[in-house]
């Protein structure tokens, strides 16, 4: 019982209260970013922009409201893995959706496809 | 191991959270996280179905998505991000407490997060029943209905707005064009360079039946004075809600197939409104626990992966908001 306890208090990592305040006052400060970015036309970029926020406040979350920071790292990298494989599967099939030649195949690539 | 196993078999030696096929309350505290953790990265990919026929539509249909988006209310979007953000704060300050013993404030810790849950589900109400009323719906149900917010002209909407912001309406460049085009094809209103077209009196028939259906003469369909292009540059501030009704409630100036965009937004926003929906009902079944005094610093499991749970939440709707609503 007494290993027990002690180890008890080891599995799980106490967060400093203000460490919990100060993550979501940067996050809160990135959704103010995030749409004060908006009022700018960057062309492409602002899409990137964007996502580059959303990336920052997404690692935030998971390193301090979900405790990664202190978690095993194992956790972190079954995240991580799924992340990878999300990537993978957009990376491929955006590519793949600019791949086509419409005027080969009929109806495919409507974005690409001219009028008739 | 094996001769652990048959010496703790006998009841009353374990405190009563810790599972028989466990060794130590450690080791079942970290396979749960694991399983917890496996369990989220199925959501992720769960997810990624649904942000890969976003990224592929967008890719090829951008026109659909910059259209499309002036019908989301960002102010609203960005309300309900503030509200997930926080009650990610409260959630992690409940499994604090839970971790400290300090039960009351756990307790009312989590029903606070709940709050924010009912919170933001009421914000996707008023978002959904306005999308509903308005007609703008998925696949085949897609029909706008065109002037819903107050049936006025397009250029009467727009001159309105125009005498409330001071200094002169500075437009989205995208809008403007694709007002210009629109109005192009009309007698009376400005060329594709920003010119006003000279007008001609014959009326034109499509016009006088549109300002017939919306009760107006038909020298309203147009006011060629409030276009005004935005300064070009990277230095020009964009304010597309001046020209967006404008554009919105002129059935012409749509492209082709919005309800794409439409049935993306629905599957997006629904399959998270339902997560928010179960982390609600895993919230307040942890609730009730944490009121009977189950938890404390032995024992939080539940605490913990139903907090890690809600994040993933808050995770995933960090992306859809700007995705979603804050498209340029």
């Amino acid at each position: 019982m007494a290993s027990h306890a002690s180890h008890d208090h080891a599995s799980g990592h106490v967060v400093p209260l203000w460490l919990l305040f100060a993550v979501l006052g940067v996050l809160l400060a990135l959704t103010w970013m995030t749409v004060a970015a908006t009022w700018f036309d960057l062309g492409k970029l602002n899409i990137y922009v964007a996502m580059v926020i959303a990336g920052v406040k997404a690692t935030l979350v998971a390193l301090y409201f979900m405790h990664l920071r202190w978690d095993r790292p194992f956790n972190g990298l079954v995240l991580l893995v799924s992340l990878i494989l999300l990537v993978l599967f957009l990376g491929f099939a955006m590519r793949d959706g600019k791949a086509y030649d419409p005027s080969r195949i009929p109806g495919y690539a409507p974005g690409i496809q001219r009028a008739p | 191991m094996a001769e652990r196993t048959v010496e703790n078999h006998g009841h009353g030696e374990h405190p009563s959270y810790l599972q028989h096929h466990f060794d130590t309350a450690e080791q079942q505290f970290t396979s749960g996280k694991l399983g917890m953790w496996l369990f989220l990265a199925t959501e992720v990919l769960l997810f990624a179905g649904l942000f890969c026929a976003y990224a592929v539509y967008r890719g090829s249909h951008p026109e659909i998505f910059i259209y499309a988006h002036h019908f989301l209310d960002k102010n609203l979007g960005a309300l309900n991000t503030v509200i997930l953000l926080s009650s990610s704060l409260t959630m992690a300050w409940a499994v604090r407490a839970a971790q400290l013993d300090q039960r009351k404030l756990s307790a009312a810790l989590l029903a606070l997060t709940l709050l924010g849950g009912c919170g933001f589900l009421s914000v996707k109400y008023v978002e959904y029943s306005h999308k509903i009323r308005d007609g703008l719906l998925w696949g085949t149900k897609y029909a706008p209905t065109h002037g819903a917010h107050g049936a006025t002209a397009p250029g009467h909407e727009a001159a309105g707005q125009a005498a409330h912001q001071a200094p002169a309406p500075v437009v989205d460049p995208h809008a403007a064009e694709a007002q210009a085009a629109v109005a192009a094809t009309r007698p009376g209103a400005i060329g594709p360079d920003g010119v006003p077209v000279p007008r001609t009196f014959a009326p034109d028939p499509v016009v006088q039946s549109q300002a017939a259906a919306l009760d107006l003469p038909a020298s309203l369909s147009v006011e060629p004075s409030l276009i005004k292009i935005a300064p070009a540059g990277p230095e020009g501030v964009v304010q597309p809600e001046t020209i967006k009704d404008s554009l919105i409630r002129d059935p012409a100036a749509a492209p082709k197939n919005v309800h794409i965009f439409f049935g993306i937004y629905y599957l997006m926003t629904g399959l998270h409104g339902i997560h928010v929906v179960l982390g609600m009902g895993a919230i307040a079944w942890v609730l009730r626990k944490t009121v009977r005094g189950e938890f404390g610093s032995a024992y939080y499991t539940p605490v913990d992966l139903v907090g890690l749970y809600w994040h993933l939440v808050d995770l995933i709707w960090i992306f859809l908001f700007p995705l979603l609503y804050l498209i340029h």
